[in-house]
């Protein structure tokens, strides 16, 4: 039977999780599906997440993705330019998703560059952007839309992000402000609840087996005790994702044939 | 009163090879290219660039004329990556100090209050502290004992800003939702060069937004060029947005020819020349803001 729904709409509502019982904060999803992920989040169990326009606006309600009608205005409720960002995210008062191009067992994530060395990387990326800052301030969880042994590494290339490793903690470095939370894939949601914050596998999703998620992985998952299948998403989520978030379908893009 | 109305060629004859210069504005938003634009025809070099990059950066690269980036990210927002500054990377042609955003504001912000570091927590635990022998560590003083980053002061030869409005004497307003950190920019530089889309008399600032939109007064700006479109690629938001069009034509031109094609009409030319090799004004402010 095929299902009613597609993958990228069952990762959105398995990202959404992510910022469950997290109150009256910034949701900041970076990215297509951490975004909808966010704003769907806002809509249904989580009524006072704070969200942005994308630039500097915070908006009372989801910002719809792509193009919109002459006449919509974003429903603003206050002003965030970067500056503020910061101050508030040093504060801790915010949750971020953000999708990095590498991760590891402990958490770290690479958006810097791959390959070669610092001085003369193979693969120039972004450059670290505000991930140092984010993860060692607020929690955070990352969307991997490709969980392959290239994207879920031994050992990233560069730590663009701190993760759980303690060789990396110098002694007197408060650590009780870094939180890493959920990771969603295309195969698997997984979180840090291994032992000494390993990662850990908690749900994969239908049709997807075990065997697969660990060949797609380079180094050993932690299994929770309750290892189950990903819910689908709900009826009521699947109507606000296609009509109210993403009335362009701009999720179809998302996972590549 | 000085009159600080400058042109960019008089502008680029202030600044000095190997000099430190903080380029304002965000990613493709807001950046003083026409300016940058200007140091690409001089004979400047071995600069140290400061800059929350966009095709200010990989314009520099392609040049040649950067020896050191200080910078968190290069990016053109609406194409995740520049060409430019990869390949500058990929040869190990530069020196860089990649920090996080925060950690350049901090040290801006540092080096305009005269500190020799702000503490901060950005970095700690990552490989930007492990790769970068330069950033080190301090001990809170008090009870806490906290280990925290001590981010070093970024202060600058040179800062370059666009702005909406400027008046003669220096005085200057951004309209756009965002002011980056153009103050802190100005603030942490020895000079400080604002270039804007239009002058306009000082007391009709108060016609055009708030109050909150005289970001830099006249004690933090050494001189301003009029130099309409000066942002372009780049967004000047509301006056128009990222001239997407242009940045793929940028984007494409990496190989030597293309490069040098590129150079030649839009780089090697005149602020008339420019606007006309672009599609003109009014094709420049019909572009919408950004959606993000």
């Amino acid at each position: 039977m095929t299902p009613d729904y597609t993958l990228a709409e069952l990762c959105i509502a398995a990202a959404a999780e992510a910022w469950r019982g997290d109150g009256e904060i910034l949701a900041s999803g970076l990215g297509l599906v951490p975004r909808l992920a966010a704003g769907l989040a806002r809509l249904t169990f989580a009524p006072d997440l704070m969200l942005t326009d994308g630039e500097c606006l915070l908006v009372a309600e989801p910002v719809p993705v792509g193009r919109r009608p002459a006449d919509y205005r974003p429903p603003v409720e206050g002003w965030l330019p970067f500056r503020r960002v910061f101050d508030l995210l040093w504060s801790g008062r915010r949750h971020a998703m953000t999708m990095p191009t590498q991760i590891d067992r402990s958490g770290a994530i690479n958006i810097s560059y791959i390959g070669g060395t610092f001085q003369k990387p193979k693969i120039q990326l972004l450059g670290v952007r505000g991930i140092p800052g984010n993860t060692i301030n607020h929690p955070c969880s990352f969307f991997v839309p490709d969980h392959s042994r290239r994207t879920f590494v031994e050992r990233v290339d560069m730590a663009s992000g701190a993760g759980y490793d303690p060789a990396r903690w110098e002694p007197g470095v408060r650590r009780d402000l870094h939180a890493l939370r959920l990771v969603v894939t295309n195969l698997a949601v997984l979180d840090f609840a291994g032992p000494d914050h390993a990662m850990r596998l908690r749900s994969i999703h239908p049709g997807v087996t075990l065997d697969q998620v660990e060949a797609a992985t380079s180094f050993p998952l932690a299994r929770a005790a309750d290892l189950g299948t990903t819910p689908a998403p709900s009826a009521e989520q699947l109507r606000l994702i296609r009509t109210v978030l993403d009335p362009h379908d701009a999720r179809a893009t998302v996972f590549k044939k | 009163m000085a009159d600080k109305r400058r042109t960019l060629a008089e502008v680029v004859a202030e600044l000095r090879d190997g000099m430190t210069i903080g380029i304002g504005g965000w990613g493709a938003r807001r950046k003083p290219m026409a300016l940058v634009r200007a140091i690409l025809r001089s004979p400047l070099r071995d600069l140290t660039v400061v800059s929350y990059g966009g095709p200010d950066v990989g314009l520099l690269c392609a040049a040649g004329k950067v020896r050191k980036l200080v910078f968190g990210f290069v990016s053109l927002d609406l194409i995740p990556l520049d060409p430019h500054f990869r390949m500058a990377r990929q040869t190990g042609a530069l020196q860089v100090m990649e920090l996080d955003e925060g950690m350049i504001q901090w040290g801006l912000r540092a080096a305009m209050l005269r500190l020799p570091f702000l503490p901060i927590r950005a970095g700690l635990a990552t490989d930007v502290t492990r790769l970068q022998a330069e950033l080190a560590t301090v001990v809170s003083p008090y009870a806490d004992g906290e280990r925290l980053l001590a981010m070093p002061a970024l202060p600058l030869d040179a800062a370059l800003v666009h702005v909406d409005h400027a008046d003669a004497r220096g005085n200057a307003q951004i309209l756009g939702p965002d002011p980056y950190f153009d103050d802190l920019f100005c603030g942490a530089a020895t000079r400080r060069y604002v270039t804007c889309e239009r002058i306009v008399a000082t007391e009709s600032f108060a016609d055009h937004g708030c109050l909150h939109t005289l970001v830099l007064d006249r004690g933090m700006v050494d001189a301003v060029v009029e130099a309409p479109l000066g942002a372009h690629p780049t967004s000047c938001s509301p006056a128009y947005g990222i001239d997407l069009e242009h940045l793929k034509t940028y984007c494409a031109a990496t190989a030597p020819d293309a490069w040098a094609d590129y150079r030649a009409r839009f780089v090697d030319v005149d602020d008339v020349a420019y606007g006309d090799a672009v599609g003109g004004a009014a094709r420049i402010h019909a572009i919408p803001p950004p959606i993000f």
